[in-house]
């Protein structure tokens, strides 16, 4: 069943309403250590294929969700014992970056995973790369042309907004004159500004509810504390917070916890292995998070394995893989968090 | 430096009496008092004119108790390693690791290892790194002869390295019940945060440090000139040592509040904080060039921008504005701060 999960993150809509039916698919051992990809079995048309060696390049690991797409990736490729993973040391800094990737094309590796640092910045060498022919994966941070990558694989930001807003309007349906308040990540990234923007469009749909305050934080636990503990002397009463990030969820929650709150429900974002316990145990104002998935590096893996065997992905009738892959951010709450704790990072 | 100038004033007093206008007499008294009042109340008002802002615009959030907890809260940790950063300009050097070192140190003392050790164990780890960190920056600036601002600029680079390094990524979650109870309103002592109380106790040793000591005037005397320190008799390369320990230690106390405060430790911790000090420290009055130091300034300086911080918030302006604006404060005071300077000295 190892593909139903895998199509479930593909078409998410069904990941969040066929919750039930995956459960079946995860559920062992939800307090095993490791990643998502450890939990899942392998792709099912397993059997040792052409032998593939994957060069993967990504950011420094210097938060949690960039830290568990490594280990998504790396462990992913462990299962496949005719997959050669070459992976980088991971930078922050472009010139650093395109000449790792650059390594890696005179390697001849047979196919690229490019997480970049800066998507534009990259676009160069992603070129590069698929002029030698190596095709690459383009995970996440999207180059600035189609023609540096044979396929794009990443998340929503747009679509975390909209649907962390729309859990919200449903919560609080009926409620006249609803407030909210949205604790946002570094404004100077233009994925805050999509996430913002989705979150926005999907207040539009419940009249009664308005969005009073936002701040903020840069997507660490300390300007988590500090920026929340503002919003909540500016608002003394509210009724939903949506925070984008679970990293700055940590201080947002000290925070909170500090000010003596609990008038209100909370929605995290990203979803990290701290929020989805504070969601199980269902005893703080944290009722639900919206996923940015970190297992999109584990189906990078899939994917790049496919494109050097030459054949699609499983459970899609399609000979080729995909161009395009948007991940879906699916809401999580007690109620399937059981399923989804596997994939949470620390 | 006071000593030797009291007593010519005392002998001045005497003809003084007669002759009342005597400019020489008011030049001294400004000398030795009256002109760092000045200084200090030119940053007052700023804080009066911020606070009467606040007061129009927010009446309700902003002139409230749980206000001022909450700023005072927000200022002790950055308050704190201010007060190290002022002695260490104040010795006409510079240190830019201190952002880093708190973030060494909070990390340091929040692994899973330290925390078995409970509360003595996290304080322990968190003093003991900051000082290991000083002593270091203080070793190769007096004994091997760095500039202050490479070697303390490569302790940034390696203490965040070494953060990097403990943490992975990941954002190390406290457990220890009695650190985290230090930060939640149970714990206050007649209203006041035990946060804002190390802060206080921290400005007050500060404080009488360098203003009734020897270490103090030996401080002052190595800013002013190092070399006239020197003939004088002073050790000035020790000097320099124990000024790097001191603003280590403040670093590793800042991390011990600033654990308390998020309840975690991670690697992005104390971000710029090394900016956000030597800002605070200038617009308070300390000549970044050395010989002249002013904790009362430095302390007011950070109030300064956390009260900025916190209207902007309570206002729900949003972060491009509040930089722009911190950052004309900043212009503002310094040129206030000159022409008081310069009247001083005519």
């Amino acid at each position: 069943m190892p593909e139903t999960s895998r199509r479930g993150l593909l078409f998410g809509t069904a990941a969040v309403s066929a919750g039930a039916l995956l459960t079946a698919c995860t559920s062992n051992e939800p307090k095993t250590k490791g990643t998502a990809a450890d939990n899942q079995p392998a792709a099912p048309d397993d059997k040792p294929g052409k032998k593939v060696t994957i060069g993967f390049a990504g950011p420094q690991a210097d938060h949690g969700w960039l830290n568990a797409i490594n280990e998504n990736a790396k462990s992913r490729a462990e299962k496949y014992s005719e997959v050669t993973l070459e992976i980088t040391e991971g930078s922050n800094d472009t010139a650093a970056q395109i000449g790792q990737v650059q390594t890696l094309i005179n390697k001849k590796v047979d196919v690229l995973v490019i997480l970049p640092a800066d998507g534009k910045a990259l676009t160069q060498v992603g070129l590069q790369a698929m002029k030698a022919g190596i095709p690459v994966i383009n995970l996440d941070r999207i180059f600035a042309s189609p023609q540096a990558y044979r396929c794009w694989i990443g998340g929503d930001n747009y679509g975390m907004g909209l649907n962390a807003g729309n859990y919200i309007g449903e919560q609080l349906k009926g409620k006249p004159n609803a407030k909210v308040v949205e604790l946002a990540g570094l404004d100077n990234l233009e994925l805050t500004k999509q996430r913002s923007q989705g979150f926005a469009d999907a207040l539009k749909n419940y009249p009664n509810v308005k969005r009073v305050a936002r701040q903020a934080a840069d997507f660490t636990v300390e300007s988590g504390q500090a920026k929340m503990a503002q919003l909540l002397q500016a608002q003394k009463q509210f009724d939903a917070l949506w925070n984008h990030d679970d990293d700055q969820g940590v201080g947002a929650l000290r925070a909170i916890q500090q000010a003596g709150r609990d008038d209100f429900l909370m929605v995290g974002g990203a979803g990290a292995k701290a929020a989805m316990d504070a969601i199980k145990a269902d005893n703080s104002v944290l009722k639900a998070t919206v996923l940015y998935p970190p297992t999109m590096a584990a189906s990078a893996i899939d994917l790049a394995r496919a494109l050097g065997q030459g054949k699609g992905v499983g459970g899609m009738a399609e000979l080729e893989i995909p161009a395009s892959i948007t991940l879906y951010s699916a809401v999580v709450t007690k109620d399937n968090v059981d399923e989804y704790l596997p994939t949470g990072f620390s | 430096m006071t000593q030797p100038v009291s007593p010519t004033r005392k002998q001045q007093d005497g003809p003084v009496v007669t002759t009342t206008r005597t400019p020489a007499g008011q030049g001294a008294w400004r000398a030795l008092g009256l002109r760092l009042d000045v200084r200090n109340l030119s940053l007052l008002g700023v804080l009066a004119v911020l606070v009467a802002v606040g007061g129009f615009t927010k009446p309700e959030q902003f002139l409230d108790s749980s206000n001022l907890q909450l700023v005072l809260t927000q200022a002790s940790v950055i308050g704190v390693v201010t007060v190290g950063m002022t002695f260490v300009i104040t010795s006409g050097g510079i240190d830019l690791s201190v952002g880093a070192i708190v973030a060494l140190a909070s990390v340091w003392a929040t692994t899973l290892a330290t925390q078995e050790y409970g509360f003595a164990g996290i304080l322990f780890t968190a003093v003991v790194v900051g000082l290991a960190c000083g002593l270091v920056n203080g070793l190769l600036i007096a004994y091997g002869g760095m500039v202050p601002f490479i070697a303390t600029l490569a302790m940034l680079a390696s203490a965040r390295g070494l953060a990097l390094q403990i943490t992975d990524g990941k954002t190390q979650i406290v457990t220890v019940e009695s650190v985290l109870d230090l930060g939640i309103p149970d714990s206050y002592v007649l209203g006041i945060p035990p946060l804002v109380l190390v802060f206080a106790v921290v400005t007050v040793v500060g404080w009488l440090l360098l203003n009734r000591t020897t270490f103090g005037r030996r401080t002052v005397a190595v800013g002013g000139n190092a070399e006239a320190a020197r003939l004088a008799g002073i050790d000035v390369r020790r000097q320099r040592l124990y000024l790097y320990l001191l603003s280590g230690l403040c670093c590793g106390i800042a991390a011990f509040l600033l654990v308390v405060l998020s309840g975690s430790g991670q690697n992005t911790n104390g971000n710029l904080y090394e900016l956000d000090a030597i800002a605070a420290a200038i617009i308070g009055g300390t000549l970044l060039s050395g010989g002249r130091g002013t904790i009362v300034g430095s302390v007011l300086g950070v109030l300064v921008f956390t009260t900025i911080t916190n209207i902007f918030a309570l206002n729900n302006l949003q972060s491009d504005v509040q930089q722009i604006a911190k950052g004309a404060i900043i212009v503002a005071a310094v040129l206030v701060q000159r022409r008081t300077a310069r009247d001083g000295e005519t």
